[in-house]
């Protein structure tokens, strides 16, 4: 096994380019923190990004931040913050869902498109990156996009490298827009008695005027079949707007709490983590991405093959994270369950964390149609004809 | 002026026979258009310099029609050219002689309205505004509001990722558009996302939107819509110099406030909206900036204050703030009507679209106003302030000889120094056959050879829409070909397929 260490893109090219000519793919990383994400199955020759740190560009009043793909987040955070400003798609840690120590990356982060609960009003991480530079599989460096916010300016490269897992391209310059950090937030709790009233609260809240930038329903009886819980609907800007909408919102409901900011913060963070449900480690933990309006019934017709499970819903419930002990559940019938599920109502279902020996009996991501399946294999090939970047890591073929 | 490719003199010698197969492809007897009359008015699109009468124009009306159309064309080897409404201002929906030109003006049904999940599923032929005219009742809106809006259609809005002057806060159509079905050229559908956030796999409905109908042809979009906001107010400002507002924009930004939209016109774009419109903007004024704060009331309140402080501060010679709707209307009037009213200051008028870091504004307008005395040619100047993306509009006569050239060279050099100043050729309109052959000043061979393997990825024959976006034609057997280094391929060992 061979372990690279890249400094510079020049050398990510030369590695790459001995890669296909030695025919020994290779596994991609960053910072290491989400290699439980995935197919098990990895090429035994290793190219870690971390060797290409450092921010190039940062103007504030530009709204746009470069940095090498695998500068640490901490670091990019820290300067932001010291800026007052921040990546708005709110990246989230998934060192303890994932049971991975180690420093996330920028470049991680985007390859696998992790957006935090402001997705549901501010985007995801595909819709911040606004260019790159990055070598392809034929060990050709090559850029798209530009270093500012608003570009058309050929095929938009950044959404298509965004969730891709390094099985396209390895990034190693990363151009990516910023946002102002808000002044204040301030959160509301609403006390739920089932998933549905939850995700009706919600849905009141997110379509209100208020500009809720983030709602999660963390049930207190987790584990009970009835999800009695509490809502948490944020709200954030500047204090004489937060003040408002959190009065106003609060006359939407009946009962209700306030979270001071600070407090608020802290939970946002934790809900981002999904460290409300994490319990035993030794869990199953499925991510799915659904209509909102199809929460809680998916949930409801998934009890047959999960009799028991613990869930979190976020992104105003078109996020559901679900864990179920693995000594109760077989993990083949239970995805395979959820998958049917979901497939009849639009989204797509990650088996997020499960044992090695397990991850290797279910393809963790959703499977595709033949057509869309066939199409990813030729973008695949249009970027790594050879199959070197993570092959697998995604699907079979790409 | 640009060239086309040459046309396939053997489709051009198969027209009445293509003409005859399509008409038992589409249903409605006028979904197929032949005589040369009829096709007249589907010769050019938004950029009016350019002219092509299309092959044969089809009108579908079904998904299926579409598949049967891209089917036979594919089997027969005949180019396609998709086109909405045909307001793109670069070309991208410029007929090719020898193309069928695939209308989708018919597919002009919104599907449904899903206010639990704040999205509306349409076909691509409905306009952007009445995506919002079917939701406002209920307080909702779909955000992005390219200046066209009342006869642009969703689907074209996909093809070219289209903008507005609220894309700052509020995103491109990209950020906007959560699903899409399209028909490849291969005359498979596929579905794209849909009313849940992210894809499974490779994120290719993000490579759609803006893809200008090179890659698969729209039969129908998700997009996201959002509350309307209950307060909105403009601020009208004056300020001595271009500079002296553009440093307003960038410490506005730097305060932490992002507007729902800031334009800047310069003096004659001002001159030439005020005769239009009268608005009572600030005539003396170098520089006019229009600021619009969207929230709650306590939050417009606030942030108006704080705007008005700060351009204050960097030296603006006036301030007014609407009072009422109608005058926060007013204040728009012009800037909304600034494309035509400049029109009556010349007989024609060429509208370029760079993006710029916004820190570098002053010393492009400098450079503009260098070339004017070089060309000849008088510009006035539009700018999406937030984001960088100006819009200089050329004045020239198209009836004087070597004008239209003139303003084409003019264009080409202010946006070759967007590139150089760390900007980009196109913000909003797209590359098209406008930019087309600018494309190198940006990237170079490689880029252009990725894009270009992506696109045989989706359409390896090349039929779909050929001869925009890329320099060069796209030759997907020559792209798959290994590098030959001094007569010898790059790694001999390797097995090649």
């Amino acid at each position: 096994m061979n372990l690279f260490c890249p400094v510079n893109t020049a050398e990510v090219a030369e590695i790459i380019s001995e890669t296909v000519a030695e025919q020994r793919p290779l596994e991609i990383i960053g910072g290491g923190t989400k290699r439980a994400l995935g197919n098990v199955e990895r090429p035994g020759n290793r190219l870690k990004t971390i060797g290409l740190t450092g921010v190039i560009d940062y103007d504030p009043a530009e709204l746009v931040l470069t940095a090498r793909a695998g500068t640490p987040m901490w670091e990019i955070e820290d300067l932001l913050e010291a800026n007052r400003q921040m990546l708005a798609f709110e990246p989230p840690s998934w060192q303890s869902l994932l049971g991975s120590d180690g420093e996330a990356t920028l470049g991680g982060v985007l390859a696998c498109n992790l957006s935090g609960p402001r997705r549901v009003r501010s985007g995801a991480a595909r819709d911040h990156l606004l260019g790159f530079s990055a070598v392809n599989g034929r060990g050709e460096i090559w850029r798209a996009g530009g270093k500012v916010v608003k570009n058309v300016t050929g095929y938009d490269m950044c959404k298509l490298l965004t969730g891709s897992y390094g099985t396209l391209s390895v990034l190693t310059e990363v151009s990516i827009r910023v946002l102002p950090r808000p002044e204040t937030s301030a959160s509301i709790i609403v006390p739920a008695n089932t998933t549905g009233d939850a995700v009706r609260i919600m849905t009141e809240a997110l379509n209100s005027e208020h500009e809720v930038s983030a709602a999660a329903f963390i049930p207190t009886n987790s584990s009970s079949a009835k999800k009695t819980g509490e809502v948490v609907i944020r709200i954030e800007g500047h204090a004489p707007s937060v003040e408002f909408r959190a009065a106003a919102l609060r006359q939407l409901f009946a009962r209700t709490d306030r979270l001071p900011e600070v407090a608020s913060e802290r939970l946002w963070c934790e809900i981002a983590a999904v460290e409300p449900m994490l319990g035993n480690e030794m869990d199953f933990i499925w991510k799915i991405s659904c209509p909102a309006s199809a929460a809680s019934g998916l949930l409801h017709s998934i009890q047959d093959a999960i009799p028991d499970p613990r869930i979190l819903l976020d992104w105003g419930g078109g996020l559901i994270w679900l864990a179920a002990s693995r000594f109760q559940t077989d993990v083949v019938t239970a995805t395979s369950a959820i998958r049917s599920a979901v497939d009849g109502v639009g989204g797509h279902v990650t088996l997020i964390r499960a044992p090695n020996d397990v991850r290797n009996l279910v393809a963790p991501f959703h499977p595709q149609s033949p057509a869309l399946a066939a199409l990813s294999e030729r973008v695949k090939t249009a970027f790594d004809p050879h199959r070197v970047l993570n092959p697998g890591r995604m699907y079979e073929g790409v | 002026m640009l060239k086309m490719p040459e046309p396939d003199q053997s489709v051009l010698s198969r027209r009445s026979a293509i003409v005859t197969a399509l008409r038992k492809i589409i249903h409605d007897d006028e979904g197929v258009i032949d005589s040369e009359l009829e096709r007249r008015p589907y010769e050019s699109d938004g950029l009016t310099a350019y002219r092509q009468l299309p092959l044969v124009v089809v009108l579908p009306e079904t998904t299926k029609e579409v598949v049967d159309v891209l089917r036979y064309c594919r089997r027969e080897n005949i180019k396609v050219v998709p086109r909405g409404a045909g307001t793109s201002l670069s070309g991208g929906a410029l007929p090719l002689e020898d193309a069928v030109l695939l209308g989708m003006c018919k597919f002009k049904r919104i599907i449904d309205i899903d206010y639990d999940n704040r999205c509306v599923v349409t076909q691509p032929g409905v306009t952007n505004l009445a995506i919002t005219h079917a939701v406002q009742d209920r307080g909702f809106y779909y955000a992005p509001d390219p200046s066209s809006q009342i006869a642009c259609t969703i689907g074209g809005n996909v093809a070219e990722n289209s903008g507005g002057v609220h894309c700052l806060k509020y995103g491109l159509t990209t950020h906007n558009v959560i699903g899409v079905e399209l028909v490849t050229m291969d005359g498979e559908i596929i579905r794209l996302g849909g009313k849940h956030l992210d894809a499974a796999g490779y994120d290719l409905l993000g490579i759609i939107v803006g893809s200008e109908g090179l890659l698969g042809v729209v039969t129908e979009v998700t997009v996201r819509i959002l509350p309307k906001p209950t307060g909105m107010r403009a601020l009208l400002l004056g300020f001595p110099s271009i500079a002296a507002a553009s440093d307003t924009v960038a410490a506005i930004i730097a305060d932490g406030i992002i507007p729902a939209g800031m334009e800047m016109m310069d003096r004659l774009a001002t001159e030439a909206a005020e005769a239009f419109v009268h608005a009572n903007y600030p005539l003396e004024a170098e520089a006019v900036l229009i600021v619009e704060l969207d929230g709650c009331a306590a939050e417009v309140d606030h942030l108006v204050a704080q705007v008005e402080r700060i351009a204050g501060k960097h030296g603006a010679t006036s301030c007014r703030i609407s009072m009422s709707e109608e005058e926060r209307l007013l204040f728009w009037a012009g800037r909304k009507a600034a494309f035509p009213a400049v029109g009556r200051l010349a007989p024609d008028y060429y509208c370029m679209d760079g993006t710029i870091p916004r820190r570098r504004l002053a010393e492009m307008l400098d450079r503009i106003r260098e070339m004017e005395g070089q060309y000849g040619l008088r510009v006035a100047n539009v700018f999406h302030a937030g984001d960088g993306n100006l819009h200089p509009l050329i004045l020239y006569d198209a009836n004087k000889p070597g004008e239209l050239e003139r303003a084409e060279s003019f264009g080409n050099d202010i946006l070759r120094y967007c590139v150089e100043l760390g900007g980009v050729l196109t913000g909003e309109h797209g590359v098209g056959v406008e930019k087309r052959d600018l494309m190198d000043t940006m990237f170079d061979q490689v880029d252009l050879d990725q894009q270009m393997r992506l696109k045989c990825a989706f359409d390896e024959g090349s039929l779909l829409n050929p001869g925009k976006v890329f320099p060069q034609l796209c030759r997907c057997a020559e792209l798959g070909r290994e590098h030959v280094h001094a007569g010898k391929v790059r790694f001999p060992d390797l097995p090649r397929f």
